[in-house]
This record gives C-alpha cells, sequence and structure tokens, in this order.
C-alpha cells in the first residue's frame, strides 16, 4: 500500500494543473506561487501570482507606449510654439507619474501592458487596488530602480515568496493572474464505471480523477507512460482505459 | 457526496451568481440583494469541494468565481481624498506638524550645509570650478547679470508657459524621486539634499562675489518659500521611508515601512501642489522687472505665509 501511495503521489503531482491547488490545502506542502487569501467566509482564496518575466514584458509594452503618447503629444502641440512646450512638459510629467496609477485604478487593475500579459494588481487581500496604494507602488519603482536596471526590484521579487517588489512590500499589494487557469479539463468520458480493486484514499481518489479529466488532452505516449505508473490498480492490458473508467465509478456514476 | 451529484446540485447557483456578478459589473443592474447570500453559498461549496478533494477542475472554477465575489464585495473605498480644500488647509499642515523632528533637522542639514560651503566658497574663490564647469558657471552668471540683461528682463508669455511646465516636469519629478530614493536607508535622500545645499551654497556665495547679489537673491526669494520649503518635505517623506527600515522598531521592517508609506502620502502630495504653485510663482513672478525691494517685500510676506500656514492651520476644530 506504501508503495501504491509514492506512484499515486507522482501521479498526482503530474496531473496538477498548472498553478492550481487540487489537493489539499496545505501552503507547507507543495512549492508554487500561490497566495492565499483568507476571506471572512473563512475559505481560502488562491490568488496566482506573476513573476519577474511576464511583469517586466508588462512594463515593457507600457514604456513603449508611453514614448509612442509622448510623442504623439510632442506632434500635436508643436503647433503652439511657447504654450505648446509648457503643456507638452506637463503632459510628460503626468504620463510619467501618472500613467500607471491612473489605469490600476480605473481599469481593474490593469495597464494596457498587463491586461496584455494577462496580469492583474490587487490588494494583498484580493480586492482592487485603491489611489493611495497605487501612488505608492508606481512612485516607489524609483527606489526599485536603484542601484541600477531595476536589480532591487528583481533580488525583492525572487527573495519573496509573493514576487512583491519594493514598491508592492511598502503598498501591499500583489501583481496576479487575472484570467482563469487554462486548465485543459474535460468531462469524464462516458465509460462503464468500474470500482477500483482496492479502496484509496482521498488523495489516490483525486490523482484518479485529475487523470481522466486531462487524459483527452494528453499526448497517448504521455498518457500510457502516466497509467503505467499505479500497476496493482490498473492490470495489463489497457491501463488508460481502466483509470478512465475507474475515474468514472469514483464520480457517482453507476453502471 | 460525489463529484457529478454535487456538481448537478450546484451549478444551478453558480450559474445564476456568475450571471449576476457579470450584469452587476457591466452596470446592468443595482439589484445586489441576492449577491451575499449566493456569495456565502459559493465559498461554502469551495470549501467542500476542495476539503473532499472532487476534482481539480472544479476546484479552480469555484475559486476563480469566489475571486470575482470577493473583489466586487469587499472591495474598498479607501485613498478617496476628501477634497483638495479641506486637504490643503486641515490634512496636509498636520501631517507636516506630525512630523517637525525630522523637517526641522532636513532644515538645518540644507540650509547649514548650504551656508558652510558658502563660507567656505567666499574664502575659496575657485572651488565651484571643483564642482562645476566653466560654461555651467558662466551661464549663471549672464543669468543673473546685474546689468539686467539676465533673468530680470522681459520674457515673452509664451517663454513662460514653457517655464512653467519645465518646473513641474523637472521640481515634482526631483520631488518624487527624492521621496522614493529615501527607501535605500534614507541614502537617496540624503544624496539628493546634500546635493542641492552644496550647489545652492556655491551659487549663491558666487554670484555675490560677482556683485549679482541684489538680482539673484530678489528672484529666488519669491518661489523660494514655496519650492525650498517642498523639497526639503519630500525629503522628511523619503527620510521617514529610510528610517523605518533602519529602525523598524516594534515591527517588522515590512509592517514599519507599510506605516512609514501611508503616513508619509500627505506630505509628498501636499509638497508636490506646493511644487505647483512654486511653478506658477517662478515662471510668472519672480522674473519680472520690478523693483528688488517690492520682490523682496513679496517674497518675505510669501516665506511668512508658508510658515503661518505650515504651522498653525488646521489646529482648531479635531475634524
Amino acid at each position: 500500500m506504501l508503495a501504491l501511495a509514492h506512484v499515486l503521489g507522482k501521479l498526482a503531482r503530474a496531473c496538477a494543473f498548472g498553478g492550481v491547488r487540487a489537493f489539499t490545502y496545505d501552503p507547507g506542502r507543495m512549492i508554487d506561487t500561490i497566495h492565499a487569501v483568507q476571506t471572512p467566509e473563512g475559505v481560502d482564496l488562491a490568488l496566482r501570482v506573476a513573476g519577474p518575466v511576464p511583469r517586466a514584458l508588462a512594463w515593457g509594452v507600457d514604456t513603449l507606449l508611453q514614448g509612442g503618447i509622448a510623442l504623439g503629444l510632442q506632434i500635436a502641440l508643436s503647433a503652439f510654439a511657447g504654450f505648446g512646450v509648457g503643456l507638452y512638459l506637463i503632459g510628460l510629467f503626468a504620463l510619467l507619474w501618472f500613467y500607471p496609477v491612473l489605469f490600476e485604478v480605473r481599469a481593474h487593475g490593469q495597464t494596457p501592458g498587463k491586461r496584455l500579459m494577462g496580469l492583474r494588481v490587487v490588494q494583498e487581500n484580493g480586492t482592487p487596488v485603491g489611489w493611495s496604494a497605487s501612488v505608492l507602488r508606481n512612485f516607489l519603482l524609483v527606489a526599485d530602480f536603484l542601484p541600477l536596471l531595476y536589480l532591487a526590484g528583481l533580488v525583492s521579487m525572487i527573495s519573496d515568496t509573493s514576487f512583491r517588489r519594493l514598491g508592492d512590500l511598502a503598498a501591499g499589494t500583489l501583481v496576479v493572474y487575472a484570467d482563469a487557469p487554462r486548465a485543459p479539463v474535460t468531462r469524464i468520458p462516458d465509460v462503464t464505471p468500474v470500482a477500483p480493486p482496492i479502496p484509496l484514499t482521498l488523495d489516490e481518489q483525486a490523482a484518479v480523477i485529475a487523470f481522466a479529466e486531462r487524459a483527452a488532452s494528453l499526448s497517448p505516449e504521455r498518457a500510457a507512460e502516466l497509467s503505467a505508473i499505479p500497476r496493482s490498480l490498473t492490470g495489463q492490458d489497457d491501463p488508460r482505459a481502466s483509470l478512465i473508467a475507474q475515474a468514472a465509478h469514483l464520480v457517482g456514476r453507476t453502471a | 457526496m460525489k463529484l457529478e451529484a454535487f456538481d448537478a446540485q450546484g451549478r444551478p447557483r453558480w450559474d445564476r451568481f456568475a450571471r449576476l456578478l457579470a450584469a452587476l459589473e457591466r452596470g446592468e443592474t443595482d439589484d445586489a440583494a441576492e449577491l451575499p447570500p449566493l456569495y456565502r453559498q459559493l465559498c461554502h461549496d469551495l470549501a467542500l469541494a476542495r476539503e473532499r478533494q472532487l476534482s481539480g477542475a472544479l476546484v479552480a472554477e469555484l475559486n476563480e468565481l469566489a475571486l470575482a465575489g470577493h473583489r466586487l464585495l469587499y472591495q474598498a473605498r479607501t485613498g478617496e481624498i476628501r477634497g483638495i480644500g479641506a486637504f490643503l488647509a486641515r490634512d496636509f499642515p498636520r501631517a507636516v506638524r506630525s512630523e517637525l523632528p525630522l523637517v526641522a533637522s532636513l532644515h538645518v542639514l540644507f540650509y547649514g550645509l548650504a551656508l558652510a560651503l558658502a563660507l567656505l566658497a567666499w574664502a575659496h574663490p575657485d572651488l565651484i570650478y571643483s564642482f562645476m564647469s566653466q560654461a555651467n558657471v558662466t551661464e549663471i552668471e549672464q543669468m543673473y547679470d546685474p546689468s539686467g540683461a539676465g533673468a530680470g528682463h522681459e520674457r515673452d508669455s509664451g517663454d513662460d508657459a514653457t517655464m512653467f511646465g519645465f518646473y513641474i516636469w523637472n521640481n515634482v519629478s526631483i520631488a518624487f524621486r527624492t521621496f522614493a530614493s529615501g527607501l535605500a536607508f534614507g541614502v537617496g535622500t540624503l544624496a539628493s539634499v546634500t546635493f542641492n545645499a552644496l550647489n545652492f551654497g556655491l551659487v549663491a556665495s558666487h554670484l555675490v562675489r560677482a556683485g549679482s547679489a541684489e538680482p539673484f537673491f530678489s528672484f529666488v526669494i519669491g518661489h523660494g518659500a514655496f519650492e525650498l520649503t517642498a523639497i526639503l518635505l519630500a525629503a522628511a517623506s523619503g527620510m521617514r521611508l529610510g528610517l523605518a527600515v533602519l529602525a523598524p522598531g516594534a515591527r517588522s521592517r515590512i509592517a514599519a515601512l507599510r506605516a512609514a508609506a501611508l503616513s508619509s502620502l500627505p506630505i509628498i502630495a501636499g509638497a508636490a501642489l506646493m511644487l505647483v504653485i512654486a511653478a506658477g510663482i517662478e515662471a510668472f513672478w519672480s522674473p519680472r522687472a520690478l523693483p528688488a525691494a517690492a520682490k523682496f517685500a513679496v517674497g518675505a510676506a510669501l516665506w511668512v505665509l508658508v510658515a503661518l500656514w505650515l504651522g498653525s492651520a488646521g489646529r482648531s476644530r479635531a475634524d
């Protein structure tokens, strides 16, 4: 049985959805990028925090966009000599400091770059980001830049479990993935349910169900490889079909 | 309960919750009475599905739905500024006074350093060339040329508007950077204050020696009340961040930093507004060719005004 638990554990890890905890909610057990928020209803909600790479890309998109707007502003205001230059400089000031703040507060925590990368800024408790938090996190980007090229921000991000840069730490904000995880899940196919030959623990049941839900999206080779792991459960002839039939039984279908 | 029975039973109310949420977010309905009970039921379902390990896909789906509900139900109306009038009349002066020791220390540091450098440069006139190029010094000399060809001459209004934009872009950005770089243990802020003090002391000393004392000080005194004070207030808020990281006291560094950041926000916001006022004075008033006595009188009045405003506004009532 111990050996079975071990191989099913491997199966469970192989079948876990990208970044979504399918099994018991125990922060010490799995190393991943989930930030748990406990709600007043007493349930833990999982926020999937985003790492340095998508955030840097979002920053790059925003910077390009800011450059484009600045250029457009310059061309549009070049007709008005002195007053135009004054307005342009004020516009440049607003663009540099308040472009991210305005978008984050007014557009559901998303600057255009973050929207493109599927990111969102939220407060640490999962609620929308407010003016003061957004101003703080964006102004403190200056501190994250130190000593050069956002080194402080990067070090802060990779040493924090929730990828917070200095501005996020001071403002109490997180950058999370905005969209639901793209879980390649299908309904368990209609097959004749078969009871597992031995009683399974909850963990093991969950692993078998997760395999059956994802079987259609796995390559045949990968499905064969995974289903070959729990031999004492499946027998030899068609382990993949056998696991799916057992999953159908486990989700409560009757023959 | 098995997965499929659980799903069949819960699906109608989850769909209902999702539809209601979408309608509320699009503003199609404002009848949210049904939302809280549906949300509580959803949280219950999520906890059950997770505890019984029904299916990773279902847990993920319910989690996402509950998060959307959480965002809508628990969003805070924070950081709404009460109106700029109330802010300037009460909140900002109060915030400044609550940091009085820090503000006072930075004033002593800035003016002390500037005076020391001015005296040093008085004794060693060549000192300025260790900090500035010959071309820069010549440019400054011409700007405050006592014969009246420099800053004192009349510009046209387009130039004034350009300079107004430039002072906002340049000075407010400097204030924000002075604030933010304080997070690096206060080093960035102190470096900025020191650099500005050295610059100010050297230039003042050099211009007095060159006989340009009157055009220089009559130009600077008007907007100086707002500009110099605002830069030092920005520095005080930056030092608050740095001190929170250096000496967090009984709190964790992050908790101390958070409290410091929130409490210094009104000061940096007020300093930015003061710099906009200063930009207006510097662009439209300071360069006017008026008798020096008039400019000194107005400038002195502005200093008294700033001191009275920050020192006494918002003291009387509790709110």
